[in-house]
């Protein structure tokens, strides 16, 4: 039977079990809408800006591991959405993002509401498509998924011109397409696998640095085992957290910029790192040349060969899918890999390194950030979903809370984009129903996204919206207090809105609270008896609050700044 | 280092965008690209001459190779090849200068394509350190336009890129 190019465009979202599309209709998109209409397998959610719909389905993958879906009109719509595409590229995770374009016919005219899409999308996609012919478009969404979701995964953008999706042909959805041009490793080379065990078995101080790449390729029980069996300590990235529990004696914290003081330390002085799923960027190893002053072996495991050797020369390359590479470490442990008996005279060490600073801050009269993101964890007792957005609240958030699991914490590390929060937030709920999901902002970056009150409000999202205030850009702050001789310039921001009665304005509950005795009050609240509802609870910080440890930009990691210092 | 990459890409609408956009957001370098359908029209081949560090070269082929739409990629430059190329060239051809580049393309093996009262049309192809020495032989005042291709190569013995 012949069918629409909007109704193959439904149908292969069926196909795929999209469950919610997150979206804003317009103009080049209206075949599709009207197929939307018309059925009630796939529920769209309405945004009130494109960029949040983008966040969403990237806060959906993310969250859950299932691929999020996004859908805006042409021109406008598209660069609305790019934020959230390049917010996505940079953190790899898989998402579709389907574009209307203005038809085939009119494209170049300089046509209402047309713009290049393929063009302004390419260095921020995984891959695009525009189809020009209804009779590609079963088999460009079904290679569109495929690409999305294997190898390193990424966004794809698919530009879909009016007519075709109003022209029709004969529906078949293919369950794979194989592509000449697209084969991603998986297996990672056993010889080389075995080289890194010989490196493992001689290492006297180890150090398994992990990155996202755990998390994206649903590995963090594995390499929770295979840490716990070596004994070896573990640092994850900002995007790792949950890759190996938070709360394990193992895990020294983050590295890098706004790393603990042992995890900078163990990283600069190991002998061996295991970098697993982690691309060595320059928010977490600082300085590379300082980085390369200490004679090291490395074993990288990445599924993309360009992560490697890319900042850091590895001596061990592993290309491979971190789940199939760790199983295979696996299995040479069972096979009666040994360890350094040096280890315990490393952990010592480290043991020293972790009483020198550690996450220590004074508590003062006002209510400091870091306090509300530890009574948010007593609350919650570690087991939210957290999103933040950009800047100090981001990173006490990440320092703050503990996250045992993976796929809990959910922030753009990679692009560093202000206003996720909330939209992550969102997507977040939609795939994790019922569980509880607090935001950690800051009054800069909710203000970026605040129209998205409304969407939660429309789908009665019980979000927790954490407002660490200070009234001030805390991060640019920061930075000119510490490196522009405290000239403030255009980091404080005035006008700040009445939050409490703006988040009543939306049919939400708003709290305002400005003592550190009423935080812990305000949190059980918000999680029991407004436990149905969005809660926007805007803490009155401390405006001077800073965060350490700190690797100023172009140091080493062993030059932080450390709290005590100041 | 020069280096001269193969490339064996989908022959379709923006896989040559992907590729140039890729050595533009990189800050790669691009000394000539040429491309056009091999033999197999579901196929181009392109060939880009660059400049880099083992370093960088290593980080452009991780790089093509993540392209969805390249097929292979090879650096030329790493073991024997052949290299050409084309060169158009329209020359003032007057009075003694006339004779002189005449003569000046029979020594460089070019063959005059287009002859007006004033001016040769001359085809040279070699390699592009013979068409940059075609030029300097010649009296700058002379030239009037140049239009080379850019360099193409292919491997030399057993050597061979296709899928």
């Amino acid at each position: 039977m012949m069918i629409s190019g909007a109704e193959i465009v439904i149908r292969c979202l069926q196909e795929e079990k999209v469950e919610y599309v997150f979206g804003y209709p317009g103009g080049s998109v209206l075949h599709i809408y009207d197929e939307l209409f018309k059925q009630d397998e796939i529920k769209h959610i309405l945004v009130r800006h494109e960029q949040a719909a983008v966040h969403a389905a990237d806060a959906y993958s993310r969250s859950s591991n299932r691929i999020g879906v996004a859908m805006v009109t042409s021109g406008p719509g598209v660069t609305n959405a790019v934020t959230g595409i390049a917010t996505a590229y940079s953190d790899s995770v898989p998402i579709i993002v389907l574009c209307g374009q203005v038809p085939t016919a009119f494209i170049g005219q300089d046509a209402f509401q047309e713009c290049d899409t393929v063009g302004i999308t390419r260095p921020c996609v995984k891959h695009n498509f525009l189809v020009k012919d209804v009779r590609d478009l079963a088999v460009t969404l079904k290679k569109a998924f495929q690409i999305a979701t294997t190898g390193r995964p990424g966004p794809v953008v698919i530009d879909l011109p009016k007519d075709i999706t109003a022209e029709k042909c004969e529906f078949q959805y293919p369950s794979a397409v194989a592509m000449r041009s697209y084969n991603p490793i998986v297996k990672g080379h056993l010889g080389q696998i075995k080289k890194a065990a010989q490196l493992i078995a001689e290492a006297r101080r180890p150090i398994i640095y992990i990155g996202g790449g755990v998390i994206l390729s649903d590995s963090a029980p594995r390499l929770t085992e295979l840490a716990r069996r070596l004994n070896f300590p573990v640092t994850n990235t900002l995007m790792a957290l949950g890759g190996f529990p938070g709360t394990d004696r193992q895990n020294l914290g983050m590295p890098g910029m706004h790393g603990t003081y042992e995890a900078n330390m163990a990283l600069h002085h190991a002998d061996v790192i295991l970098a697993v799923g982690a691309r060595f960027d320059d928010r977490v190893i600082g300085n590379v040349k300082h980085f390369s002053t200490e004679q090291r072996k490395i074993i990288h495991i990445d599924i993309d060969p360009s992560s490697i050797s890319k900042r850091v020369k590895a001596d061990v390359p592993i290309v491979g899918n971190v789940a199939d590479v760790l199983d295979e470490m696996l299995k040479l442990l069972d096979e009666g890999l040994a360890t350094s008996p040096d280890l315990p005279s490393w952990w010592a060490h480290i043991e020293e390194w972790r009483g020198v600073h550690g996450l220590a801050y004074r508590q003062q009269e006002h209510i400091m950030p870091q306090f509300v993101v530890e009574t948010l964890y007593e609350v919650t007792r570690g087991e939210a979903f957290v999103t933040s957005d950009v800047g100090q609240h981001q990173m006490f958030a990440a320092q703050f809370y503990k996250f045992d699991h993976p796929r809990r914490w959910i922030n753009s590390g990679g692009l560093g984009t202000m206003g996720v929060g909330l939209p992550y937030a969102m997507g977040t709920c939609f795939a994790n129903p019922g569980r509880p999901v607090a935001c950690i902002t800051g009054e800069g970056s909710i203000q970026m996204c605040i129209q998205e009150l409304s969407t939660c409000k429309q789908f009665e999202l019980p979000i927790k919206i954490v407002n660490l205030n200070n009234g001030m850009l805390g991060m640019v702050r920061q930075w000119q207090e510490m490196f522009y001789s405290r000239r403030y310039s255009q980091s404080y921001v005035t006008s700040l809105p009445d939050f409490v009665r703006l988040a009543e304005a939306y049919g939400h509950v708003g709290m305002k609270i400005e003592k550190p005795e009423d935080v812990k009050p305000a949190l059980e609240r918000a999680f029991t008896e407004h436990r149905d509802r969005l809660v926007f609870m805007d803490f009155i910080i401390d405006p001077t609050a800073n965060v350490f440890p700190m690797v100023a930009s172009g140091k080493g990691l062993t030059e932080m700044v450390l709290a005590k210092d100041l | 280092m020069r280096h001269i990459i193969s490339i064996l890409l989908e022959n379709e609408s923006g896989a040559l965008s992907h590729v140039a956009g890729l050595f533009a957001a990189r800050g790669y370098n691009i000394e000539s690209l040429t491309v056009a359908p091999t033999e197999d029209e579901s196929l181009s081949r392109m060939t880009i001459v660059t400049r880099g560090s083992d370093e960088v070269l290593e980080q452009i082929t991780k790089q093509l190779n993540k392209l969805v739409n390249v097929v292979k990629v090879v650096d030329l430059s790493e073991a024997a090849h052949v290299e050409r190329e084309l060169m158009l060239i329209k020359v003032r051809a007057t009075g003694r200068d006339r004779e002189e580049m005449k003569r000046m393309a029979d020594i460089y093996r070019g063959r005059i394509l287009d002859v007006t009262e004033t001016t040769y049309v001359i085809e040279l192809t070699g390699t592009s350190a013979k068409l940059d020495s075609f030029i300097n032989a010649l009296d700058a005042g002379l030239i009037l336009e140049t239009a080379r291709t850019g360099v193409s190569g292919i491997g030399r013995n057993d050597r061979i890129l296709k899928i």
